[in-house]
């Protein structure tokens, strides 16, 4: 087999029309699905059962099951439904690009829940009891003491969390969506050449992820300060 | 509030604690006045940090009354403010806020509680920081300081509250040796200046010179309490002696 290295020069431009499609889900998801997780994750810490019970199915199953299902369910599976066709919510529901917005942010909303619950979790016991003995209230506490100190032990993860979301954007070229792999999907089937075309789009993943890995390196180093000697 | 001399400004009467089936805290009576300083000593797991504790309401206590400078605690959030904003606390493991400056660490109460404008909670911070001989290290990190720097700044940070009341608990056991006699000194001119103060602590040294009583617990008890004269000369109980003869020994 010959190996068209002209045609991987060509199609990366070509890619980069779908790069919109890819950023707009990865930036709308983060933005929609960090706001679910932070909801999430202070009913998921909850004392009260009727909050942190729903927290916890809500988590369970969206890490428990693949996102294909999950993309597939709201794009085909909900509009079997007149009732769900005769809605409001069919304004969005009928559009491939915001179901896969709603399967993506519902994602990002669970895990990012759990890496916060473990940010919460590692804050120090003792400085806590500090802040109380000085006279800060509970919610002073969590948000002067526990919510900084989270957000640094968390951003690790959470870097992770939005590069896997990047990758995980490709899923929404099944459901016709001409993201990256949407559009590398329509030009392998013009050119038949889908090693150097997947390759392009691979490329384009790459650079991506690069800027966000910079992104969350600076970030990193913003809330670390004090950890510099 | 009508104070008078014969009223102690922390009252403890029959005070039990439990953590599930252990009983940390068992009857324990105890009065401090103003201006006194109490040393609290006793083995590990004896409850003398439980009953410090107990005073600003860091752990609630199960049954007995604890009232500090008149004021009762009990589920009364009122109450248990009034009383933790005139008690300061100083820990073992400092407990310094990690991601604030000095300056911050010294500032986030009073501007947050207190409701102190900005320059003013700063001015207050500069005078403690001078207090505690490390101005200096206003801007800096709490990981950046020795561990005696940074029980010192947790002694002025407490003090930026104004407190009436101060708890240590032990605050050198957690300090490399060369360290301690940094932070004892600062504590030593805080009880020269009228401070009440109850110290848990071994520094029998910083005990013999600045307590008024010295009170000795093990298990739960307060198996004895007596000016440090006849604490250390006659202590009563065959506990307090042997204790006494363990940590004096060397």
């Amino acid at each position: 087999m010959e190996f068209d290295f002209a045609l991987i020069v060509e199609s990366v431009p070509k890619m980069a029309t779908g790069i919109g499609i890819t950023l707009q889900l990865l930036v709308l998801a983060t933005i929609i699905g960090t706001a679910l997780a932070v909801c999430t994750v202070l009913m998921r810490i909850s004392k009260i059962p009727l909050l942190s019970w729903p927290a916890m199915v809500y988590i369970y199953i969206f890490r428990g099951t693949p996102m294909l299902v999950q993309i597939f369910l709201i794009y085909y599976g909900l509009s079997q439904f007149q009732a769900v066709r005769d809605s409001f919510f069919w304004i969005a529901l009928r559009d491939p690009f915001w179901c896969a917005i709603i399967a993506f942010s519902v994602n990002v909303g669970a895990y990012t829940a759990e890496i916060l619950r473990g940010g919460i979790q590692g804050v120090d016991e003792g400085q806590l009891r500090a802040a109380t003995a000085l006279g800060l209230s509970k919610s002073q506490r969590f948000i002067h003491i526990t919510t900084p100190i989270a957000i640094r032990l968390a951003l690790p993860a959470f870097g992770n969390e939005t590069v896997s979301l990047l990758k995980s954007t490709a899923l929404a070229s099944t459901i016709t969506m001409f993201d990256i792999t949407g559009v590398a999907r329509t030009i392998m089937a013009q050119t038949f050449a889908p090693y150097e075309i997947f390759i392009s789009a691979a490329i384009v993943y790459l650079f991506i992820a690069w800027f966000i890995q910079i992104g969350v390196a600076l970030a990193e180093r913003r809330f670390s300060r004090h950890m510099q000697r | 509030m009508i104070e008078t001399k014969s009223t102690p400004i922390i009252q403890l009467q029959k005070v039990d604690k439990f953590f599930g089936e252990f009983q940390a805290l068992k009857n324990v009576n105890l009065e401090v006045h103003k201006g006194q300083k109490v040393v609290v000593c006793g083995p590990s797991g004896s409850g003398k940090s439980t009953m410090i504790h107990c005073i600003n309401r860091l752990e609630k206590h199960d049954n007995g009354r604890i009232v500090v400078a008149g004021i009762e605690l009990n589920d009364s959030l009122k109450n248990i403010d009034a009383v933790r904003s005139e008690i300061g606390m100083v820990f073992q493991q400092f407990n310094l806020f990690p991601h604030l400056k000095v300056i911050d660490n010294l500032m986030l109460a009073p501007r947050l509680v207190r409701k102190v404008k900005k320059a003013e909670a700063r001015k207050i911070a500069m005078t403690y920081l001078e207090r505690v001989h490390i101005p200096e290290q206003a801007e800096k990190y709490p990981i950046q300081l020795s561990g005696g720097q940074q029980q010192r700044v947790a002694i002025a940070r407490a003090l930026c509250m104004n407190p009436e009341i101060m708890l240590f608990d032990e605050p050198t056991s957690a300090l490399d040796p060369e360290m301690i006699s940094e932070v004892l000194d600062v504590m030593v001119e805080l009880a020269k200046e009228g401070m009440t103060m109850i110290c848990v602590t071994h520094e029998m040294g910083f005990a013999r010179s600045v307590a008024d009583l010295m009170v000795f617990m093990d298990e739960g008890e307060i198996v004895e309490s007596a000016v440090p004269d006849d604490f250390f000369a006659n202590p009563k109980s065959e506990r307090t002696k042997l204790f006494l003869s363990q940590i004096l020994s060397h």
